[in-house]
């Protein structure tokens, strides 16, 4: 297996990313737990964020003018912190939906009078 | 042949295959705090492999912030939002293989398009630096601080001019934290219990599962 021989090149962060992204996306469309669409959602932003710090990265492009480089690192940054408070609403809505439907099951959920 | 193992493509390896299988088994398992579990590890190894990207700042922030931080807010959520033994809520047959066929559709595309151009499949051992990556979390301070210390070069003075960095980026970010973060205090706030309304006449049989 030349993998473990030659250089990794950024095609195979991109793979990573790709799948983890696909994972979180099945997560989502078919978890009826909320918490485990939140889980879902978890995944594909850090799918995200990979293919960020890999097109941004100095050892898998070469850096040069017209190269991704620290901007990478740096968006990947504010994805996070947006995900952190985008959990934090997002947990305070399935509280209040517990709450009030006693149960976490999104497919309950299917009247708009709460 | 030990010698010319490359050890960088060994460790990449290991934690792509760690951060892939935790991620299908977050997908398979029924369990909700399993899931937790298995979204720990896929969240760890994305961490090594920012580490080995040469993001270090970034990977201490990953493991601090999500794997720290996010993911006990989601243990916290499991926990209180249980009802007795958990039980797990199947998917139909026919929602799952929906599913796996627009995510498989999707990942085809993906990986063909990761695939498909000659430039990312291999890097020219003299087009990228070979040596360690420089220590990010300077440069990284410095760019929020409205200084592009990447892009000092610039010839072109009319961009020059405008470049402050990601300064504004970072207030937006700093204020939009505080907002969210006290609005979701203020929503998850203990209210007194709304008691559920009897169960419709349909759900008379189906509600014989707890929670």
């Amino acid at each position: 297996m030349n993998l473990f021989f030659e250089p990794i090149g950024l095609s195979h962060y991109l793979v990573v990313g790709a799948i983890l992204f696909v994972c979180g996306m099945v997560c989502m469309a078919t978890k009826r737990n909320v918490l485990g669409v939140l889980m879902g959602i978890e995944l594909v932003l850090n799918g995200a964020n990979l293919n960020f710090v890999a097109f941004g990265s100095p050892l898998l492009r070469a850096p040069g003018d017209h190269a991704l480089g620290l901007d990478g690192q740096m968006i990947a940054l504010f994805v996070i912190v947006l995900a952190a408070a985008e959990a934090a609403v997002a947990l305070a809505i399935a509280l209040n939906y517990y709450h009030t439907h006693v149960t976490v099951d999104v497919d309950r959920g299917d009247e708009l009078k709460g | 042949m030990i010698e010319t193992v490359n050890w960088h493509s060994c460790f990449f390896l290991l934690f792509a295959l760690v951060g892939c299988v935790s991620a299908v088994a977050v997908v398979v398992t029924g369990n909700i705090v399993r899931m937790a579990c298995w979204l720990v590890t896929a969240l760890a190894a994305v961490a090594g492999l920012f580490f080995l990207a040469g993001a270090d700042f970034l990977g201490a922030v990953q493991l601090m912030v999500y794997v720290g931080g996010t993911m006990v807010l989601l243990v916290f959520g499991v926990m209180l939002t249980a009802r007795g033994p958990f039980v797990s809520m199947k998917t139909g047959g026919g929602q799952w293989i929906l599913a796996i066929v627009v995510g498989g559709a999707l990942l085809t595309v993906l990986l063909q398009a990761a695939l498909s151009i000659p430039d990312w499949n291999a890097p020219g051992r003299e087009q990228v630096q070979t040596e360690a990556a420089p220590p990010t979390a300077t440069r990284l301070g410095l760019g929020l601080m409205g200084i592009p210390v990447d892009r000092l070069q610039e010839r072109n003075a009319k961009w020059q001019s405008g470049m402050s960095g990601q300064l504004l980026a970072f207030e937006i970010i700093s204020i939009h934290l505080v907002v969210v973060l006290v609005g979701a205090a203020y929503l998850a706030r203990a209210k007194r219990r709304i008691e559920p309304q009897p169960a419709r006449i349909a759900d008379a049989e189906v509600s014989q599962v707890p929670g």
